[in-house]
């Protein structure tokens, strides 16, 4: 017992002089097995790009949804189960928010890699990542037996909490508390048959809930899912449920499980057009408010977030050893006892962590407001559709919705006769 | 904005705009290689072992069931000692290699005898479990040539470290792919 009581500090004197052997021992040297080759990454990086690539090309030329189920599938072989799941798209958020904000940390090309190509895909074909080449999404795809329709304003309010969620873990990230995305992904127990029973319980509630609600990760928690949301809003082409032309039979109504179709707009009677506009005066008022009020709400918070933090849990724990109420030291305390730091730095540096958190906090609580504002003046604002069209930023690109329009039968039969003329 | 649909799937079209993206990807590539300041690397984990203190999670938070972390020996450091306090529990009944008389719980040490008065001790990675047990005892009396390293053989490079979340000496580091270790050495 005494031993182990005295070994508090691994880093002991060399007590011993080397010896001098007087047979001819041959010492033997340590071992240092080599981490995966670089080329493997820069493999994962052609595979994504590929991945992407087929996917938009099966979505929008051949309009095949086995095509991108096939992928999915492959996705989640090789993204999830063969890689284990990292590096990914989702988690790399964390990694390009690192690099802004520690400058000894420089962004590896993998993951910067994985974080531009599904928004540089977005931005020309929507959302194909999340569609056929995203593991998380495609684990989640394959439990949609029983999808309920979720009102609009319901999923528009339920995903204000992704955006709390990216703001905390924008937030965990630039202050160095770690990736919050990566410590809660909640497949990635599944990817590597790993046992972790919380993060097991969290992929099992996930995918217990996916029965009913199609994909709830993507939609009211990834916060990547987001960014890809509006590079999808942006998109140059957009998935269409039609081939040719919207004939408003309705028959793709409830096609969507992810309620990404949006019918036709019923016409605005111009008399209401006064009444808008003041609204929107009002709101956009409203929105400079939200905009201070979570600001505030994130100043008020900031302590408490901060407590996420190790330098500050380990200034706890020293507070507490201080005052004689730790009898016993924890691992972390006795670590800081060995290591010959001052209190005064752990004070300094408990503070400084205190200080970017409260200037951070104020920063995601503005942005929280801001989207919660912005939110709400989009819901007042009337677009104009006369056709059934998948909703730019929600649609996910699964192809689900092409069987169910009657043009895409004709356009099927019409390439398969055009196929056999050629022949 | 919506080409018509006939444009839209027309072959040439497609090839054409496919091509322009592949070009716009490259750019964008390019431009973030660029804003990685060119000397963009990989990370891997590793233990600083001069910051290690033995506490033993690594043998258990690991994402691995089996620990990616094992003990390694620095035999330049190693003192060969009949009574090694890596090896032997504390106040060994003998100097023998019975399990009882052993710190290790898995029996991953193997002592080898060299010359009087000198004994050898090397891991049995296979056997290794990454608790640090022989860490601390070596550290305690001897020379602490006994230290853990993440061996990246066995690594999976979580994007957190699921380690280095509990570890409380904050030992874990990123290190890049090209050093990947941090190896005690005699008179750092």
């Amino acid at each position: 017992m005494g031993l182990i009581l005295s070994a508090a500090a691994v880093q002991a004197a060399q007590r011993f002089p080397p010896p001098q052997f007087e047979t001819d021992y041959q010492m033997p040297t340590l071992t240092t097995p080599p981490p995966r080759a670089a080329v493997w990454e820069l493999v994962d990086v052609g595979v994504l790009a590929a991945a992407l690539g087929l996917a938009a090309w099966l979505i929008f030329r051949k309009r095949s949804r086995h095509g991108i189920a096939a992928l999915s599938i492959f996705s989640l072989l090789y993204f999830g189960f063969w890689r284990k799941g990292c590096i990914c798209s989702v988690g790399s958020l964390g990694n390009v928010v690192l690099s802004l904000f520690d400058s000894s940390y420089v962004l590896p090309l993998t993951a910067a890699a994985f974080f531009l190509l599904p928004i540089l895909f977005a931005l020309f074909f929507g959302r194909v990542f999340c569609g056929a080449v995203c593991p998380l999404g495609a684990i989640q795809d394959w439990v949609v037996f029983r999808p309920l329709a979720v009102p609009a304003w319901l999923e528009t309010t339920f995903r204000l909490g992704a955006w709390l969620y990216l703001a905390a873990a924008v937030l965990f990230a630039a202050v160095g508390a770690g990736l919050l995305i990566c410590r809660y992904d909640p497949f990635i127990a599944f990817f590597r048959l790993g046992f972790n029973t919380p993060l097991w319980l969290l992929g099992l509630l996930f995918l217990g809930l996916g029965v009913f609600i199609a994909r709830p990760y993507c939609r009211f928690v990834c916060p990547y899912g987001l960014l890809l949301r509006q590079a999808g809003r942006l998109s140059f082409w957009h998935v269409r449920i039609t081939p040719d032309e919207c004939i408003q039979c309705r028959l793709c109504e409830d096609a969507c499980p992810f309620g990404a179709i949006q019918p036709p707009t019923a016409p605005w009677p111009e008399s209401m057009r006064p009444a808008e506009r003041r609204r929107l005066v009002f709101l956009s008022g409203l929105l400079l408010v939200l905009m201070g009020l979570g600001g505030w709400l994130g100043y008020r918070v900031h302590a408490g977030l901060a407590a996420g933090h190790p330098t500050v849990e380990l200034a706890r724990q020293v507070r507490l050893r201080q005052a004689g109420l730790m009898t016993e030291p924890t691992d972390t305390v006795r670590a800081f006892e060995v290591s010959g730091r001052t209190l005064q730095s752990l004070w300094n540096q408990e503070a400084a962590v205190f200080q970017r958190f409260a200037w951070g906090g104020i920063a995601a609580g503005i942005f929280v407001g801001f989207v919660a504002g912005v939110k709400l003046i989009q819901m007042s604002i009337h677009f104009k559709r006369t056709d059934y069209e998948a909703d730019r930023a929600g649609c996910l690109a699964c192809g689900r919705c092409f069987a169910f329009c009657p043009r895409q039968r004709i356009w099927e039969a019409g390439k398969q006769t055009g196929s056999g003329e050629k022949q | 904005m919506n080409p018509p649909p006939s444009e839209l799937l027309s072959r040439r079209r497609f090839l054409k705009d496919g091509l322009w993206t592949v070009s716009l990807a490259a750019a964008g590539a390019a431009v973030a290689a660029l804003a990685s300041r060119s000397r963009a690397k990989e990370w891997v984990w590793q233990i600083d072992p001069y910051k290690c203190i033995g506490c033993g999670r690594c043998a258990t938070h690991c994402v691995l069931s089996e620990s990616a972390v094992k003990c390694v020996h620095a035999f330049e450091m190693c003192g060969y000692c009949d009574l090694c306090t890596g090896y032997f529990s504390p106040d060994p009944k003998a100097l023998q290699t019975g399990a009882e008389h052993q710190l290790c719980p898995t029996g991953a040490i193997r002592r080898r005898f060299i010359e009087e008065p000198y004994f050898e001790f090397t891991i049995d990675e296979s056997r290794c479990i990454g608790c640090g047990k022989c860490v601390v005892g070596c550290a305690a009396f001897g020379n602490g040539s006994l230290f853990l390293q993440i061996r990246h053989d066995r690594c999976l490079n979580c994007n957190e470290c699921a380690i280095g979340r509990v570890c409380p000496s904050e030992a874990i580091v990123r290190v890049p792919a090209s050093s990947p270790y941090l190896l005690k050495v005699r008179n750092p």
